[in-house]
């Protein structure tokens, strides 16, 4: 199925959670905020959403900014 | 002598606050951040890069700051409501600039819809500072509604051309009874002095520091000159002198030798 992360289209398996693309993609979970769908899911939650066709996920951190 | 800065019920110690984007090495972050024992510290908030491993930021702010998000990146109110959203949940407190910029020549800020987002960020109950163009009538809209300061520009960020608002500013901070901190364009640490001497609470610099040859100087003479600016500030309210319009008031004395 497909789902777009941080604007980008991916490819991904079937029964995956949001945890297990976290995961996947090596971040450090204390250091980033996850947005599914438009809702800001606290990491104690990420294991409880099983991913599905067309969902859109934003993985942001903060950056040197003025 | 008693000089603090309290916003929002936090005594800040450094009026000089620091952002920290555009530094071409995040360990120099640290030691300007160190050399001048910084109280305040701006950080964005941007996509994580999944392709490459970049360090963190975080890592490279003393404990000892207050972090302060921006909400650079938002076009309008509801974009920088988001960003805010997303910054508080990143666990590093509630503090957030309200960066509205719609504009990418000038890079200036969009007041109303800055407005709007203060009014909403408020009452979820962040502490907000809103950055703004320099504007008297938006200012008190911006305290009615609840910003704990307010930041005007001094000049197009990133400019380095300085305090080019001074009339507005001046008038800002004689009128308005929170923090007023000029944020953005202050090339030199003589412009940080000026703002300071003017009154200003605090100022805020980035690109002058993080694009000096050796930020750790240049960030330490901002400092010196966020001092020197804050003492004449205060010693301004006691002095009995005036300025002289015109001509000249000697300061030796004239009474010579020479023709007697």
């Amino acid at each position: 199925m497909n789902i777009k992360i941080n604007g980008k289209e991916q490819q991904i398996l079937g029964f995956q959670t949001l945890k297990d693309i976290i995961i996947s993609k090596g971040l450090d979970f204390k250091r980033v905020v996850v947005e599914y769908n438009y809702e800001i899911i606290s990491s104690d939650n990420w294991d409880n959403i099983i991913l599905k066709d067309n969902d859109n996920i934003e993985i942001v951190n903060f950056v040197g900014g003025g | 002598m008693q000089d603090k800065l309290i916003i929002a019920g936090k005594t800040i110690e450094n009026r000089l606050f620091v952002g920290t984007g555009k530094f071409s090495n995040k360990a120099v972050v640290k030691d300007v951040l160190e050399a001048i024992k910084a109280s305040v510290v701006t950080v964005a908030l941007r996509r994580v890069d999944l392709d490459s491993k970049d360090e963190n930021i975080l890592d490279f702010i003393p404990k000892e700051c207050l972090i302060m998000a921006n909400t650079s990146g938002a076009r309008n109110a509801e974009e920088a409501v988001r960003i805010a959203r997303l910054a508080k949940a990143c666990g590093c407190g509630n503090w957030i600039k309200i960066e509205v910029i719609p504009d990418s020549k000038y890079l200036l800020p969009d007041n109303l819809e800055t407005l709007k987002a203060t009014e909403i960020l408020v009452k979820e109950g962040f502490v907000v500072l809103p950055y703004m163009m320099p504007d008297l009538v938006m200012a008190r809209k911006l305290v009615l509604a609840g910003a704990a300061a307010v930041m005007p520009l001094g000049s197009p960020i990133g400019s380095n051309r300085g305090l080019r608002t001074e009339e507005i500013v001046r008038i800002m901070i004689k009128e308005i009874k929170v923090p007023v901190i000029v944020d953005a364009g202050l090339g030199f640490p003589s412009d940080a002095a000026r703002c300071m001497e003017m009154g200003c609470s605090a100022v805020l610099v980035n690109t002058a520091i993080a694009s000096a040859i050796d930020p750790v100087i240049i960030a330490r003479a901002f400092n010196d000159a966020v001092i020197a600016g804050r003492s004449a500030f205060l010693y301004a309210e006691k002095r009995s002198f005036s300025v002289s319009s015109d001509g000249a008031r000697a300061s030796s004395p004239l009474t010579g030798f020479l023709d007697n």
